[in-house]
């Protein structure tokens, strides 16, 4: 394994991480709770989006390891994406 | 062969020997075949069931059962063939006895796992089995479970649904496994580009495993909690949208139709080589349009609901997608004939299957088309036009594709020939009668026969009349077909390492294979199909 | 076939533990994740049509969650997912005992989760809303839809909640038994991409449910 993936992540840099979500964290219940109308829902799934982009690249080392997981992780986002978006043609248009 | 030392696969005992020695495998050659032998368990148990459908359906009027056990009847049909024979099917058993040997490995990735989704899917089949004899009665809500009657029938609706849940998590891991095998099993020198087709497919087959079947999933366990807990979900009543339960279904069960089909459509791109002593044509473009169905295939679920009350504007982008999903298949259907194309052709039994895959396998894709598109689908929907259009693509695309296969690989699965030449003749008798039972179908639909329907109108006897005989028919040739496989297991006869020279991997070993497939890797130098 | 026998028990020998892959391992636990990611995806796909179907009923029905324990859990979770992760720094490092210190407080932290999840839960059912209680009956469509998709989606992720501290437990007794160890990890790295996946699907239920504006 160690051939493939050399790289070790140091605590520091996991508190930082840890750090920055929270602090992402409390923004979003922040800005949930003032009014911005149709903009709250699109910030706060803005901010979940990347927090989850954070933890994937960083806490699931997708940034360190071989670049096919993280190219898997992405077109699976996607295509859930994707998804979504084809069930919303109906319900938009009905 | 008289220079070979190691037993077979078959002859090798381990700690446990017997039936506990094959219930404890790992080997993935074993694993095929516990695959195998339960699936033709299931496929026999459907056929049965619908060849009672086709004589009830022989007059109008009650012939031999009740409405509401014909209900019962279509509904355990359509589980049966549908969860436990073509969706596991091609994969399940000859991708589990193949892909490990024709990468060069020696099993699959995760030999533990494998066994585990065969138990898997041994429960869940018991699971789908016993929801027909215990409770309130066998589910009649046929294979889809369309909420909102399946939330009111007072059936056993919980436990099938439970049983396809479990089937679809063996489905998954199986996918998981193969994946995993070829990113990181592939023999020294079996770059990508150097896999066999039927490798492709089964990886394409293999993410659409992961990808779909977790949507039906959910969807299913949706639909229990909401007749077990109270909740609601799909229920109009409580403001749920029933269309909502087609779309989750759809998702998964329309890309459900290429998990079923590639793996198939892989066997033939192995056979026609084989017989034509030609390399595949257009290789490259073989891969594309199976990745090409695998993704877009994703998207075009919607063709199944165009008659449910979605939007204009869904409807007609569906109908859009599933024309562009055509254009993958037919790139298949072009390369093989290609590669027929000044081929030094060989018409050995398993060809003929290749042959009358591709026949039937236009039919259905061309009426494909038909259904597929808006406005004629509005005509046809939930007729029997249907019912043939997808029994030409599920049972004559995948099933004859099943055949093919058995027919092609069971001298390396046993090390025994059939007889070839009643091989053919029950093929032409099989060929014959599917097509008497089917194609009527087509006419009955357009005419207006409804179907899933106990009773029909008697305007349409005549055509039901002809489609029960090819049943009869079909079954003659199956028992011809089977009979002569099994005898040809059973028979002393002649030893056969590669009776058709095949070019792959898996033909450079001998026959059966022993326990490890290579005695040491091979290094591979060419791509799959080169002929010397 | 004695002398066969022996040549198959040798064989079999070399075969279980010829080459150990953990990348292929870890390629196995990211494409059951992906599956995960999928499942979850299904009841966001319902969820999102039904709030688009009934803005005003989800808006109102989130009032009855509290932000402050929501708030509480999430920063919970995205401690122990830091643990988690220090945890594989540690065995990388071979700091065998930091490893298992950083394991059993996410462990405890998935505890105190659910012991939260359970007191959340447990004040809505002593108002009579539960699955199948009178009140859950009585609700609008809107609400009713909010309240299934919030026990079914809340309930689901309890579960996985559960599967990874079995996991990250079977973890914490291999590292003290140097079945894991700074060579052979892969067990560790697994459960901890799970447990990852855990609090990846908490990011979007938080905002989901407790946060509609």
């Amino acid at each position: 394994m160690s051939k493939e993936n050399n790289h070790i992540s140091s605590y520091k840099d996991h508190l930082l991480v840890l750090a920055l979500l929270i602090t992402l964290t409390v923004i979003t219940v922040a800005i949930t709770s003032i009014e911005l109308n149709a903009f709250n829902t699109a910030a706060a799934m803005l901010i979940a989006s990347c927090k989850a982009a954070i933890v994937l690249l960083y806490f699931m080392h997708l940034r360190f390891d071989q670049k096919i997981f993280l190219i898997m992780a992405f077109l699976v986002i996607a295509l859930l994406v994707v998804v979504i978006g084809i069930t919303f043609i109906d319900y938009l248009y009905r | 062969m008289e220079n070979n030392h190691l037993p077979n696969y078959l002859e090798y005992r381990g700690k446990r020997t017997g039936l506990l020695g094959w219930l404890t495998t790992t080997d993935h050659k074993r694993i095929g075949l516990l695959y195998f032998y339960s699936m033709m368990t299931f496929f026999l148990t459907g056929a049965v069931l619908g060849i009672l459908m086709r004589l009830e359906l022989i007059a109008p009027g009650r012939q031999l059962v009740d409405a509401q056990t014909y209900n019962a009847f279509f509904t355990l049909h359509g589980l049966a063939m549908i969860f436990l024979f073509v969706i596991p099917g091609v994969g399940a058993v000859f991708g589990n006895f193949m892909l490990p040997i024709m990468l060069g490995a020696k099993d699959v990735a995760f030999p533990k796992v494998n066994l585990l989704s065969w138990y898997l899917y041994v429960l869940g089949a018991i699971i789908v089995l016993t929801s027909q004899f215990m409770g309130d009665g066998p589910p009649d809500t046929g294979w889809t479970f369309y909420a909102p009657y399946s939330l009111k029938t007072q059936t056993n609706v919980v436990a099938a649904v439970f049983g396809a849940f479990v089937l679809g998590f063996s489905s998954i891991l199986t996918g998981l496994n193969f994946i995993t095998t070829m990113h990181r099993m592939r023999a020294p020198g079996m770059g990508w580009k150097r896999m066999p087709m039927f490798a492709w497919t089964l990886y394409a087959t293999g993410w659409i495993q992961l990808l779909a079947t977790p949507i039906v999933g959910i969807t299913l366990l949706m639909l229990a909690a909401e007749r077990l807990l109270g909740i609601g979900f799909f229920d109009p009543a409580i403001g749920g949208d029933p269309i909502l339960f087609q779309h989750l279904f759809w998702t998964y069960s329309h890309p459900a139709v290429y998990i079923m089909i590639l793996p198939a459509m892989g066997v033939i791109s192995e056979i026609i080589p084989t017989f034509s002593r030609k390399p595949l044509f257009g290789y490259t473009a073989l891969i594309v349009s199976s990745m090409a169905i695998a993704f877009v295939g994703y998207f075009v679920w919607g063709h199944h609901m165009f008659t449910s009350g979605m939007s204009e504007g869904a409807r007609w982008v569906f109908s859009f997608l599933s024309f562009i999903v055509a254009i993958p298949s037919a790139i298949k259907v072009f390369n093989w004939t290609a590669t027929l194309y000044k081929g030094a052709i060989n018409l050995q039994t398993p060809f003929w299957w290749a042959m009358a895959f591709i026949f039937v396998f236009m039919i259905g894709g061309f009426s494909g088309l038909v259904v597929g598109s808006l406005a004629t689908d509005i005509h046809v929907h939930d007729t029997y036009f249907v019912v043939a259009h997808f029994h030409y693509i599920v049972f004559g695309g995948t099933g004859f594709a099943f055949f093919a296969a058995m027919h092609y690989w069971w001298p390396k699965i046993y090390g025994r020939m059939y007889n070839t030449k009643i091989a053919n003749i029950g093929l032409l008798i099989f060929f014959t009668g599917f097509n008497m039972l089917y194609f009527p179908m087509f006419i009955l639909g357009l005419m207006g026969m409804p179907r899933r329907y106990y009773d029909y109108l008697p305007q349409f006897q005549d055509g039901n009349v002809i489609s029960t005989i090819g049943s009869w028919i079909m079954i003659s040739g199956l028992i011809i077909i089977i009979t002569n496989l099994i005898r040809a297991k059973k028979q002393t006869g002649k030893i056969v390492d590669n009776p058709w020279n095949g070019p792959t991997l898996e033909w450079s070993i001998q026959s059966p294979p022993t326990l490890e497939n290579f005695e040491e890797l091979p290094v591979v130098t060419h791509g799959p199909y080169e002929f010397k | 076939m004695n002398s066969n026998n022996q040549n198959m028990e040798t064989a079999i020998h070399t075969h279980s533990d010829m080459h150990r892959d953990d990348t292929a391992s870890k390629l196995g636990m990211w494409l059951f994740i992906f599956t995960e990611i999928l499942l979850f995806g299904g009841l966001f796909i319902v969820y999102s049509v039904y709030r688009y179907m009934n803005p005003v009923a989800f808006h109102l029905a989130h009032e009855e969650l509290s932000i402050t324990m929501g708030l509480i859990n999430t920063i919970i979770l995205l401690i122990s997912s830091a643990t988690v992760a220090m945890s594989i720094t540690a065995i990388q490092k071979g700091d065998k005992r930091l490893s298992l210190y950083m394991v059993g407080a996410t462990i405890l932290l998935a505890l105190v989760f659910l012991i939260n999840k359970y007191f959340e839960w447990g004040s809505k059912f002593e108002h009579g809303m539960y699955p199948g209680s009178d009140l859950m009956d009585m609700l609008s469509n809107g609400d009713m839809l909010f309240f299934s998709l919030y026990f079914f989606m809340t309930g689901l992720h309890g579960v996985h909640i559960i599967v990874g501290m079995v996991l990250l437990a079977v973890s914490w007794f291999k590292i003290k038994k140097d079945a894991v160890r700074s060579d052979k990890y892969a067990l560790l790295e697994n459960s901890g991409l799970y447990w990852h996946l855990v609090d990846l699907i908490w990011i979007f239920l938080f905002p989901l449910f407790y946060l509609i504006h």
